[in-house]
């Protein structure tokens, strides 16, 4: 985002939401930044630019990674995927519809990131207690909703795709 | 008055109001296609930084900003003295506060830091990188001053002025006392009393403050992009001290990322944006970061409170003597000031209770830290912490159980309306009906005895009770009487549009407590069409009247009646407009589901087609018929001066008395927040709510050292509620509608964060108690704890 001398950019080329993108990126852009301000990608969000608050949580390869602790020239040659490419490919329907049934988000801000780890949850399978999910989503700060609801939300969407909802 | 909400006419219909719905706004967020003012890009924008004082109270020398100008991308660095020609000054204080006092301010300051944080010169830049690589280019010579960082120093008869006009560094003072207080003392058979300290802490959105002010010289106009509860309180500001038409300035206020009471007031770079943007004629954006949002987002709480209550024999509550210093900041908040919370605190200690007895002293003291107003449950938290705790010493000394003395105690539910002696008018709460609820949610007596058996092991559990009254649906009493353009009432049109569908633009605002959802649940049932086809607008100063939008939990009980009012209005027109194209009597007409009926139920004709009619056709209307498918209405809360709500927590924990840790095992409330418009949205506001409580009483506090310089600014360091700390939260309800409205709702936003951490700081003293520790501090620090015990 920044305006130095093209000579200080770096050129990147990664796969976003299933989309080859070829950029020239200051060294010193953010993951985050890079999605948000390059992409207009704006689900992904950040609340404190440090890891601590898990709201710009992305997938890198599969993994979920706060994309504010990443420069996107350390993102080359990978793959990544935002909210949005969540949602797009209908990954996270179930754990959507969940979220929005129970009324799990308030502001919305964290919700993206609560939505990706939810996902990383749920791909991990298993029907883990209610304790295991509140430990799983302490990387994730809500400031609205005091967490319940998003529990009860991942523990849906894990026992319809377990079968026994 | 106060007709039963449901099938509201002689016509069976879905009853919207009292059904848990989810948000039709949610989806999008749920997209992640959120519209926040953070992901708003706006053509030719440029970004803002600003350069800080490292320094909590200093004179501010020569400033140098050459190398920053030259720097790459930068557009313009201003100074105080560049804002101040723009920009009139402002001061915190309203008139209904005898004697309260506060400095003028200024966008940025052109004599001295008063905190350290304080945003001192602006830069302008195409990037923000580039204006934060600028900003450190900035030089700025400071001759530093005395630091008043704590209480003690700045009470100190020959403490140095934060101010120096003034005489001394109390903002405000106030006492309360209905007299005979000492007598009732010095004759009850015990006397119990504490000194707490409540800590500071602070609101933290999510989503940090973020504005983008875009001034077109051109037109003269200004559009504002704000991430505030309160677009009407801003445009109106924002015209006044710069002077443009209020008709010319429009701010938006699109999703907002959490506020919790911190995006209502007024902040120094929040005011700078806008004379930068009339400075640069382009769109300027500034967005905190989130230590920017540490030292200068206004701050809550931060009180030394000592108390004292006199107890009959027989555990009968007789009389309360509490003093209240709390430090706020430098200045006194702008516009709602830095005193309502004190204010609140001496008016609510003891109010669920009867009492012979009561008096109080305030004072507000400034000090050189970042600015405290009103965070959500302003002043509560601390009321009923102090009211809460010594009624657990009355019951600890009279043998009493803790829920037996709060049930000997309270205002019974069949003594209303009464006052409290601090003059608090209350119309009807429920604190008999939500303790004998509450003692069933929590199993009580299923939990005392396990704590008896835990704790024969060696495991200490503990139960806290707290009850609280809660302030909400303020009138002009609570701002516009000292003078503030605050409005206590809200506007709504309505409308049928083209299709026979509805649109409806309020005044009140949404940050995701469901503000839409629920007015358009009342439109539903009042208007009598399907929730689905009603679009509700809010946020925007150029689309709906100018109202109060959302603060003090007013957002159901005056922007709900506003809405019913509304549609009734609109129906008649509907009605009156069906009758003379059907050639019937409007009153043997009903609008159910969207379609006009007969009395025996009978479709007449559809909404839609009326709709057509009066756009499209309006030559075949007979003679006199009025096609107003649009109505404007305001309400404005009348009666009492507030809508008080009450309730009850239920707090229960483990203490490890060798680590200090508290596990929260679980939380129970019982609120009455009057009429529930939704049930869903209710409990995640109570669940949102005691979780921001519960974050008070263990984690969350803004550490200053003696230089005034605040140690913890990161979300690393300032600690949040996780969700592995948290428990599960059960609730239960009683419903005393108000009688002040038709729709009866009152507010739910505080009730949770009002009497969390009391109940929490119960629990832990329960736990504690047989060992002989007892804590009166918030947060309650594994340090703290076991310092009590005499561990640390």
């Amino acid at each position: 985002m920044s305006a130095s001398p093209m000579s200080d950019f770096l050129p990147v080329t990664l796969t976003v939401n299933g989309t080859a993108v070829s950029r020239m990126v200051a060294p010193r852009t953010t993951l985050a930044d890079f999605v948000r301000t390059d992409l207009q990608l704006t689900g992904t969000h950040t609340g404190c630019e440090m890891g601590a608050c898990g709201a710009c949580l992305v997938l890198m390869n599969g993994e979920p990674v706060h994309s504010c602790l990443v420069f996107a020239i350390q993102a080359d040659g990978a793959a990544i995927e935002t909210v949005e490419g969540l949602t797009e490919r209908g990954a996270i329907e179930d754990l959507q519809r969940a979220f929005h049934e129970r009324n799990a988000l308030q502001c919305g801000f964290c919700t993206p990131g609560m939505l990706v780890t939810g996902h990383a949850i749920l791909e991990k399978g298993g029907l883990p207690d209610r304790e295991h999910i509140r430990d799983a989503l302490s990387g994730n700060y809500c400031r609205c909703t005091g967490y319940e609801a998003i529990v009860d939300a991942i523990e849906r969407a894990l026992r319809e795709r377990e079968g026994c909802a | 008055m106060n007709a039963p909400v449901h099938g509201s006419t002689a016509f069976d219909r879905p009853a919207h109001v009292g059904r848990g719905m989810s948000r039709p706004n949610a989806k999008r967020l749920l997209a992640g296609k959120g519209n926040y003012v953070t992901d708003l890009a706006l053509p030719r924008m440029l970004h803002a930084a600003f350069v800080r004082s490292p320094h909590a109270h200093a004179r501010i020398g020569a400033i140098d900003v050459e190398a920053a100008r030259a720097a790459p991308g930068v557009r313009l660095v201003a100074t105080g003295e560049d804002i101040a020609k723009l920009c009139t000054p402002w001061t915190g204080t309203l008139d209904h506060f005898k004697g309260m006092k506060s400095a003028p301010q200024l966008p940025l300051p052109v004599d001295k830091v008063v905190w350290s944080g304080q945003a001192v010169v602006a830069v302008v830049a195409d990037s923000r990188a580039e204006a934060e690589d600028a900003a450190e280019l900035v030089m700025i010579d400071y001759e530093e001053l005395p630091v008043l960082a704590d209480l003690d120093t700045a009470l100190a008869p020959d403490a140095p002025k934060v101010t120096e006009d003034f005489a001394d560094n109390l903002c405000f003072r106030s006492a309360l006392d209905s007299g005979g207080v000492d007598a009732v003392f010095a004759s009850a058979a015990h006397v119990v009393e504490a000194d707490f300290l409540f800590g500071r802490h602070t609101g933290v959105p999510l989503e940090p403050r973020a504005i983008i002010a875009d001034y077109d010289a051109s037109e003269h106009r200004l559009t504002v992009h704000h991430a505030t509860q309160t677009p009407f309180q801003f445009q109106d500001l924002y015209s006044r001290h710069y002077g443009i038409p209020e008709a010319r300035v429009r701010v938006v206020a699109p999703d907002v990322g959490g506020s919790f009471g911190v995006k209502l007031h007024v902040y120094n770079e929040d005011m700078a944006v806008v004379g930068l943007s009339i400075l640069c004629r382009r769109p300027v954006k500034f967005v905190a970061d989130r230590l920017e949002a540490f030292v200068s987002d206004i701050h809550a709480r931060d009180h030394r409170v000592h108390a004292r209550a006199a107890v009959a024999a027989d555990g009968t509550l007789l009389a309360m003597d509490v003093e209240d210093e709390t430090g706020i900041g430098a200045f006194s908040t702008y516009p709602r000031t830095s005193v309502v919370e004190g204010n609140q605190v001496i008016r609510l200690i003891g109010a669920p209770y009867r009492l012979e007895g009561y008096r109080a002293g305030l004072k507000v003291v400034f000090q050189n830290k970042v600015q405290t107003s009103q965070y959500r449950a302003v002043g509560h938290p601390i009321a009923c912490a102090v009211t809460e705790h010594l009624v657990d010493e009355a019951a600890r000394v009279t043998g009493l159980d803790p829920l037996e003395i709060r049930a000997k105690n309270v205002i019974p539910d069949t003594a209303y309306p009464c006052a409290s002696l601090s003059g608090y008018k209350f119309e009807k709460l429920s604190h008999e009906a939500c303790l004998t609820k509450l003692r069933a949610l929590m199993d009580y007596e299923r939990l005392r005895t396990e704590q008896a058996e835990l704790r024969a092991r060696g495991i200490l559990r503990g139960i806290g009770i707290a009850t609280f009254v809660e302030i909400t649906n303020p009138t002009p009493a609570f701002y516009g009487i000292g003078g503030a353009r605050i409005s206590a009432q809200d506007g709504a049109v309505l409308a049928v549009t083209p299709s026979g569908e509805v649109r409806c633009q309020i005044s009140v605002t949404e940050q995701g407590q469901g503000t839409e959802t629920i007015v358009g649940q009342v439109i539903a049932d009042h208007l009598g069409v399907p929730r689905d086809i009603i679009r509700v607008m809010t946020g925007d100063t150029a689309v709906t009247p100018h109202g109060g939008a959302t603060w003090a939990c007013r957002g159901a009980g005056i922007g709900g009646e506003t809405a019913l009012q509304a549609a009734r209005k609109l129906k008649t027109n509907v009605l009156s407009l069906a009758a003379g194209i059907l050639q019937a009597k409007p009153a043997d007409l009903d609008l159910v589901n969207a379609e006009v009926v007969d009395r025996d139920g009978t479709v007449r004709m559809s909404l839609a087609e009326v709709a057509r009619i009066a756009y499209f056709r309006s030559d075949t209307l007979p003679d006199g018929a009025e096609a107003q498918l649009t109505v404007a209405h305001h309400f404005a809360p009348k009666g009492y001066p507030f809508a008080f709500t009450n309730g009850i927590h239920g707090c229960h924990v483990e203490v490890d008395a060798e680590t200090g840790l508290v596990k929260i095992l679980k939380h129970f409330v019982v609120e009455d927040c009057g009429r529930i418009i939704n049930p869903l949205l209710v409990e995640e506001q109570v669940r949102g709510g005691v979780v921001q409580g519960l974050g008070a009483a263990f984690f969350e506090e803004c550490l200053y050292d003696q230089g005034g310089q605040l140690t913890n600014g990161s979300l690393a360091d300032y600690l949040v509620p996780m969700s592995c700390e948290m428990p599960d939260i059960l609730i239960d309800h009683v419903e005393t509608p108000t009688l002040d409205t038709e729709l009866g709702a009152k507010g739910c936003g505080e009730a949770g964060t009002a009497a969390a951490s009391a109940a929490a700081l119960n629990a832990v003293n329960d736990a504690l108690g047989p060992l002989g520790a007892r804590l009166t501090q918030v947060p309650m620090t594994p340090a703290r704890i076991l310092k009590a015990l005499g561990r640390f």
